[in-house]
């Protein structure tokens, strides 16, 4: 081929910047298929006999939700998937989800006896999603309404947690109403989570199914602060759950404001999760995602994916400090994305304008303190990523007590103001796990129903 | 190496291994295909008499019971004796015999309960020269229905008057195949050997419905949506017919008929013990048609591996082995006491031996300890049952520790004895009489 139709066939994907175009729509239809295909019927049937049905089982244990997963798989291997579904709806009504985003290699799946036996656990989350999705697909329904209690709920964001309230809500037969600030429902599972994860609009289809229960009411585009206070709904209902996440991102916390060419992670997932066509997105040629979490991994793979050349996660601390699991940190550097330990942004350099590279300097722990060490090195890098976290953002009015800059909440999820609930990662005692957040949703539920009938 | 060439009532074969009279022996193709592979010997399918051929049915003959991933455990049939020409049959067994001079062909017959009918078939095999012949006195499902197969075999007088017949009627050793769908499997045997029998074989399949199809409400295989009961064998009847060769091999009457095992034979171990309860050869069918002819690799290595290692020469070092060992409930000894034992290191704390102890038996195995998930077994609960080894799914994790004579057993409260003692002279027992 000769040197300018060779370089023709490169088309965009080696043109630096942020640009479009860098694969063609074959290459983003492979690398945005799922990411874990389903497990057809007989692979499930040969899994699900490995489950030892375990006494007591550790892999219950670990679910925040508290699947009842041994029954559940000894349901699947005798040909009973229905049941099986229901089982794991019970505990858990976005089962379906959580089959595919939850980290169960530091869950379920590493409690799992046989981990400890031959290092190769029951595979738990795709039979939870066999099992989930079969039941979908047949639109059954589990759980019908209960007998209308005349109280009203009001929740706020339509996430895991505020879902997961919701369905329990009506399961008891009150009315509910949830505020969502998006227009669309899912919060992070529809926005906050890698695309491979979770493909053809699962999660808009989850939402469906939750709320097929009925008396549930989501009103999108509102937000509490501005019109919608915590006050009115208060008075407007006879119970609040707040579930609306963390809305604030973390900043590098470098002097000055950060150039065009950075951008929140959060941002650019939402972003990738809502485009209609991969080819489209713009991404750049050389990437550096800042952070440590499944945030930072999801942003660096997916770049990745989209067809930058180079992309590098710097961290500021060791591996064995990452909030990413192992599991996904192997995935990362197996999709050809860098990681890289001890080192934390300086400066961001920029050429006419937009961001050319980052400098950064290596650090240490010194008596258990992390410090610069003074010594530096720049990568080049045409788009960079913050991924270093997110905050909670007040919008009550700062009438409830915070705890670590959360809402604090007790066991069952009640805040500091009577008749205020809230769970997920607004709270205290979230994780950021959508499985956490399904628990204290549902949780708070309980919580509520016992309270209105008192 | 060990020598594991068989002679079995003077029948010669270079292993013990045969192929029993089943689809796999119904013509000279597999036959060939099977001593290619290296079987030592077959029992022919069965010949009916001469006339219009046996019809079978035409939808499916087979139904199955499957453990994980679809591993065949049990199958069962409903297919008759051979549906081919006899006198093609004839031909093959005689051409097949003179081709491989070196393996034993028997010839498997069913024919009506008259002793002309024997007679007319008897001198047509001994014309093939093959080696033997087998009387098909065990199938349960169709011929049974015409007075033949396990309809004979079911009536000790008659496999005594058949086999008296077919003794009289020629040379050729005469093995007689017994059904286990009796109460006591002595009585046909001390019944052939009355009637002169050379050997028994056994067991023949197990009546079965093998499953229920819960949309037709049929029982499996369905023929147009009826089903009859059929044969099973396979991995499931082994323990089946592992006590019923014991049972004929320790009895007085019967102790010295030679014994062909037959009865979910998969590996050499599974015949390596039909040998050692008193099987002088093995036969088999259903692993065959699982896997396929090459699996008699692995049983001729396997036994002869394990023979090399216990130092044993020849199959008759091995044959009746453990027979001796066999005995009734009333002469084990009470004074042999054992309590389970977890070894912690390689328990993987999956609970099943605390909730099958916990549920179903003693109570003897904790679940917690200072909060954690910890089984131990509790020795004064333990009554050494060895349920817990047996749902354990780590081998050699639960093992069953003998208590040393003089020992506390801790769930009696009394030392263990050392001397022999069973229930015959137990003072609980009230047939004892007391010594004055």
């Amino acid at each position: 081929m000769a040197g300018s139709a060779a370089r023709k066939k490169l088309g965009k994907k080696l043109e630096d910047g942020i640009v479009a175009g860098r694969i063609d729509a074959k290459s983003a239809e492979q690398n945005f298929a799922d990411i874990h295909p389903p497990m057809g019927d007989h692979e499930a049937l040969v899994a699900s006999d490995r489950c030892y049905f375990c006494h007591d089982a550790p892999c219950v244990t670990a679910c925040p939700t508290s699947i009842d997963i041994p029954l559940f798989i000894r349901e699947i291997s005798t040909g009973n998937t229905i049941g099986a579904a229901e089982t794991i709806f019970e505990q858990n009504i976005l089962g379906g989800m959580c089959a595919r985003v939850c980290p169960t290699e530091t869950l379920c799946e590493q409690a799992c006896v046989r981990e400890l036996a031959e290092g190769k656990p029951v595979k738990i989350g795709l039979l939870q999603r066999f099992a989930t999705d079969q039941a979908m697909r047949e639109q059954k329904q589990f759980f019908p309404r209960g007998k209308a209690s005349g109280k009203s709920v009001a929740i706020v964001g339509a996430g895991p947690a505020g879902l997961a309230c919701a369905h329990r809500l009506a399961m008891h037969g009150h009315q509910v109403t949830i505020f969502e600030s998006r227009k669309k429902p899912g919060g992070l599972n529809e926005f906050g989570i890698a695309s491979y994860k979770t493909v053809d609009d699962f999660a808009q289809h989850e939402v469906d199914y939750v709320t097929d229960i009925g008396g549930i009411d989501i009103q999108y585009g509102k937000a509490l602060g501005g019109k919608l206070t915590l006050d009115s709904l208060r008075s407007d209902h006879d119970a609040v759950f707040l579930g609306m996440g963390l809305t604030g991102v973390n900043a590098l916390g470098l002097k000055g404001k950060d150039p065009e060419g950075v951008e929140d992670a959060v941002d650019f997932i939402a972003k990738l999760r809502q485009a209609k066509s991969k080819t489209r997105l713009a991404i750049g040629r050389r990437i550096v995602v800042i952070g440590g979490g499944m945030t930072a991994i999801d942003a660096a793979i997916q770049a990745k994916l989209l067809g930058a050349e180079d992309v590098t996660i710097c961290y500021r601390r060791g591996q064995e400090n990452m909030n990413a699991s192992p599991y996904e940190q192997e995935l990362a550097t197996s999709k050809g994305v860098t990681i890289r330990h001890w080192l934390q942004p300086r400066k961001i350099k920029t050429k006419a304008g937009a961001v050319s590279g980052i400098e950064l300097e290596y650090t240490q722990l010194n008596r258990g303190k992390l410090e610069g060490t003074g010594a530096t090195t720049t990568l080049v890098a045409d788009q960079i990523f913050r991924a270093i976290g997110q905050s909670y953002e007040d919008t009550t009015g700062g009438t409830l007590k915070l705890n670590r800059g959360r809402i604090q909440t007790d066991a069952d999820g009640a805040t500091s103001l009577d008749g205020v609930w809230a769970g997920g990662d607004c709270t205290d005692s979230g994780d950021d796990l959508t499985v956490t957040a399904v628990a204290q949703g549902r949780d708070a539920a309980e919580a509520i129903t016992i309270a209105l009938n008192a | 190496m060990a020598d594991i060439s068989n002679n079995f009532v003077g029948i010669k074969s270079p292993n013990p291994f045969w192929l029993a009279s089943a689809p796999p022996t119904d013509k000279a193709y597999n036959v060939e295909r099977a001593f290619e592979a290296g079987w030592g010997g077959v029992v022919w399918k069965t010949l009916g008499e001469d006339g219009p051929p046996i019809v079978n049915v035409n939808g499916p003959r087979y139904g199955a019971i499957w453990g994980a991933d679809r591993r065949l455990l049990g199958l069962n049939n409903i297919e008759l004796i051979t549906d081919r020409d006899l006198h093609v049959n004839l031909r093959e067994i005689k051409e097949v015999k003179k081709k491989w001079p070196d393996r034993a062909i028997i010839v498997s017959i069913m024919v009506p309960c008259e002793e002309a009918a024997w007679k007319s078939i008897l001198p047509l095999v001994e014309e093939t020269e093959a080696d033997g012949i087998e009387l098909n006195f065990g199938c349960p499902h169709g011929m049974s229905e015409r007075g033949m197969g396990a309809a004979v075999g079911q009536v000790p007088e008659y496999i005594e008057m058949v086999t008296r017949w077919c003794k009289a009627n020629t040379r050729m050793p005469v093995i007689v195949k017994l059904t286990p769908n009796i109460t006591d499997i002595r009585y046909p045997a001390r019944a052939a050997k009355a009637g002169g029998a050379d050997a028994v074989s056994l067991i023949n399949t197990v009546s079965s419905i093998v499953s229920v199809d819960l949309d037709s409400f049929a029982p499996q295989p369905t023929i147009d949506g009826k089903g009859s009961h059929g044969g099973y064998c396979g991995p499931a009847v082994k323990p089946i017919a592992l006590n019923m060769v014991a049972d004929i091999a320790r009895d007085a009457e019967t102790a010295n008929l030679p014994i062909s095992g037959i009865g979910g034979i998969t590996t050499w171990r599974d015949a390596a013990e039909f040998l050692a309860l008193g099987a002088g050869n093995v036969q088999i069918c259903t692993a065959a048609m699982t896997y396929g002819f090459k699996i008699v690799e692995e049983m001729i290595s396997g036994l002869e591996n394990w023979m090399d290692e216990k130092g044993h020469g020849s199959l008759d070092d091995v044959i009746g082995r453990a027979t001796p060992n066999v005995t009734d409930w009333q002469y084990l000894n009470l004074n042999y006491v054992t309590k389970a034992k977890i070894n912690q290191d390689s328990c993987i704390k999956c609970g099943r031996c605390h909730i099958a102890c916990e549920d179903t038996s003693h109570q003897a195995i904790t679940s917690m300890l200072d909060g954690e998930r910890h089984f131990e077994v509790i020795d004064e609960e333990c009554v050494g049952c060895n349920l817990c080894v047996n749902v354990c799914p780590v081998e050699d994790c639960i093992t069953m520790e003998q208590l040393p004579a003089g020992s506390l057993d801790k769930r009696t409260g009394e030392k263990v004895k050392k001397d022999y003692g069973n229930w015959t002279e137990h003072p609980n027992n009230p047939t004892v009489v007391a010594a004055e």
